[in-house]
């Protein structure tokens, strides 16, 4: 058991022995070379006016230099020692400079920013004639008990029916509706003069009466089933559907 | 007219009129006279049946035979009935058990009595109920009758309606009971708008049709074998016809247009409105659907017709050819148009069976700042003197008479849903009909 250990005392002690000898030996390296002779360097800056532009715009590159005998730049070339340039990047693009002189290389950077263009807007979707229908064709709304067409409701008529005239191919139904008040036989009778009236209004405006069909639904169907004038405003009109 | 004292006076002289010229005599007569109000109502005690038989069945059917008879009178109208309490602990099953002082002295009082017994023997029961005249000892007995049927609930509740009309037929003037007539209405219930039947006292309620469509506006004809309605179409709405006797839909011609609010005529032809020629108009046809005319013509719209349910001769109609709704008659044949109701918003008239009364709906203050109600009015046609049958109770519509000329059933929004309702036609005794869903549109068979 004793003589292991021994053994192993003495490997420590030789390899401490082979590291300190090594680095004894790098503290007696040779002496550094004299600095090279005191030249100047050269001196270079690059700069864009405006930095950003929109797609196609022209930006102008300056640049200055001293002390450089060989000045290029980056996918321009071989420039003279001070300068300016118009240049119109396609994409933003940062330029690079390079002076190179007796005394050494500067770089000098430049960034220009080309702003893309806003994209296209995107194609139109096709919409069907049914959307269209339902993005144009307002409902035609009747006072109280009335089934004559209000003033205030000519204008959506008389753009119901330039539609409706603009495609020749959409056949109609216009149920008439009524507000809750009042009896349901009454309120079927009255939705449908509130339907004839809108066809009326329409063909007066040049739509073909064979494409329109009326129907009355009185208060069967409201659009709004509370008790107050609002709701009852919306339920009392003349209501468009689409055939096809 | 509008003196709030007259008016009083007036209902009590149209509903004496209603209640003792029924089937004969002119309104005019009992403004001019103005005598009582109303009618003595005869004093009748209705005893518990008693069992005839030791069936354990007979508790059951003895309750729903009971509290059937009993309503049944309680509704007719023409009877005080003496409350239970009064009456002697010994009550009769059969004549050798009538004391008649038990009766005929306080605390009863009573001028009738009806008695009887009920009996379950092998599935089958029978019935023996008598009307006894107890303030005359000599000759009693003004009716005995005797029932035989399956002992069901269903057929003990038709035994009941059945004697109880038997004594309102005796007592009541000769005019027929109506525990047997039926009332057809609109019930959303199930979802869809279909036409609905049920006893006079709201029992037995069932669909008639399942069209999945909005059906409205039934009216039943004269015998009871066809309904009318009105309902959704592909083409619009189109008078359709169901047949009791076939249990089924039968054909009818579809005219086109918006065809609405069908009303039979005593005769079994149909008037209705139609917008088939441009704007709705009252229109008549056969029964069968044939020779068809138009009555009416004009912007209107002009709808509800309803026949002189007496005389066929007369159709009254609501038109909004002068802005608000109104009341209007004309003669069958569209002439001689008369103007019934002067403001506000007047519609759903009914002819009453003995052709003197429509009971409508209106609004009589319709406006901004109005803030009327609809309400049930009863109108003397030859004088358009009228009465107020209901206040205050919410939206009440399409009144229909019963066929006694003494009640009236209508629809109210009074609970907060449209729900079907009974009265006597001076307005008194209201009773609710239905209560699930909501139930418009009632129409009284004819008889």
């Amino acid at each position: 058991m004793k003589h292991p250990i021994k053994k192993w005392i003495t490997l420590v002690f030789v390899l401490g022995a082979i590291l300190m000898l090594g680095a004894c030996k790098k503290k007696v390296a040779p002496p550094p070379p004299p600095p090279p002779p005191a030249l100047a360097s050269p001196t270079a800056s690059l700069s864009a006016n405006p930095n950003t532009v929109d797609k196609g715009q022209a930006t102008t590159l300056s640049w200055q230099t001293t002390n450089a005998t060989d000045i290029s730049i980056d996918g321009i070339g071989t420039v003279e020692a001070s300068g300016s340039r118009q240049v119109t990047p396609a994409d933003s693009t940062t330029y690079h400079l390079t002076a190179k002189g007796t005394g050494g290389t500067q770089d000098a950077t430049a960034r220009v920013t080309v702003n893309a263009p806003p994209p296209p807007p995107p194609p139109p979707p096709s919409l069907t004639e049914e959307q269209l229908f339902a993005q144009n064709v307002k409902d035609i709304y009747f006072d109280y008990d009335k089934a004559d067409i209000r003033a205030d409701q000519q204008a959506d008529l008389q753009a119901d029916a330039q539609f409706l005239q603009q495609h020749p191919n959409i056949r109609i139904t216009v149920e008439g509706h009524c507000d809750e008040r009042g009896s349901t036989e009454y309120n079927l009778a009255l939705g449908t003069n509130r339907s004839d009236a809108v066809k009326n209004a329409l063909i007066q405006a040049g739509v073909g009466g064979d494409r329109i069909k009326t129907f009355s639904y009185g208060k069967e169907k409201p659009f709004c089933t509370e008790s107050n004038d609002s709701c009852w405003q919306q339920n009392r009109r003349g209501h468009f559907i689409y055939e096809k | 007219m509008r003196n709030p004292a007259y008016r009083t006076r007036s209902l009590g002289f149209i509903v004496a009129a209603l209640l003792l010229l029924a089937a004969t005599g002119s309104a005019q007569d009992w403004i001019r006279t103005g005598t009582g109000l109303g009618v003595e109502k005869v004093r009748l005690a209705a005893s518990d049946f008693k069992p005839s038989t030791p069936d354990p069945k007979n508790t059951d059917l003895l309750k729903t035979f009971n509290d059937t008879l009993w309503n049944d009178l309680d509704n007719a109208g023409i009877f005080e009935l003496v409350s239970k309490s009064f009456y002697p602990e010994q009550v009769p099953g059969q004549p050798s058990e009538v004391n008649l002082s038990a009766w005929n002295q306080q605390p009863p009082n009573a001028s009738m009595l009806a008695f009887g017994n009920l009996g379950v023997s092998a599935d089958k029961v029978q019935v023996q109920g008598w009307l006894y005249d107890v303030k005359s000892s000599g000759s009693p007995q003004v009716l005995g009758k005797q029932y035989n049927d399956n002992g069901t609930a269903e057929a003990v509740r038709v035994i009941a309606h059945k004697f109880a009309d038997e004594i309102i037929f005796r007592l009541g003037g000769g005019i027929a009971g109506i525990a047997e007539s039926k009332i057809y209405f609109v019930s959303a219930r199930g979802g869809q708008k279909e036409i609905w039947t049920m006893d006079y006292d709201g029992a037995n309620q069932h669909a008639v049709t399942h069209l999945g469509a909005i059906s409205l506006s039934p009216r039943i004809s004269p015998d009871g074998s066809r309904l009318a309605f009105s309902s959704v179409t592909k083409t619009g709405w189109e008078i359709m016809l169901y047949s009791f006797d076939l249990n089924r839909m039968i054909s009818f011609p579809r005219f086109g247009g918006m065809n609405l609010s069908p009303s039979w005529s005593p005769d079994g032809k149909l008037a209705f409105s139609s917008s088939r020629n441009g704007y709705p108009n009252v229109f008549v046809v056969d029964g069968s659907g044939g020779n068809l005319r138009r009555l009416t013509s004009g912007q209107g719209p002009d709808v509800s017709p309803t026949w002189n349910r007496k005389t066929g001769a007369q159709i009254a109609f609501v038109s909004g050819r002068t802005g608000l709704p109104q009341v209007y008659t004309m003669e069958a044949d569209g002439t001689n148009v008369q103007r019934l109701t002067d403001q506000g918003y007047a519609v759903s008239p009914n002819w009453s069976p003995n052709g003197q009364f429509l009971t409508f709906s209106w609004m009589r203050k319709y406006g901004p700042g109005e803030p009327g109600s609809n309400d049930l009015y009863l109108m003397d046609v030859a004088s358009k003197q009228w009465v107020q049958l209901t206040h205050d109770s919410g939206r009440n519509d399409a009144p229909c008479w019963s066929p006694d000329g003494r009640h009236v059933v209508f629809q109210s929004h009074r609970t907060g849903s449209d729900q079907i309702f009974s009265m006597l036609a001076d307005g008194t005794n209201v009773k609710q009909l239905t209560f699930s869903g909501n139930n418009t549109q009632p129409n009284w068979s004819w008889k």
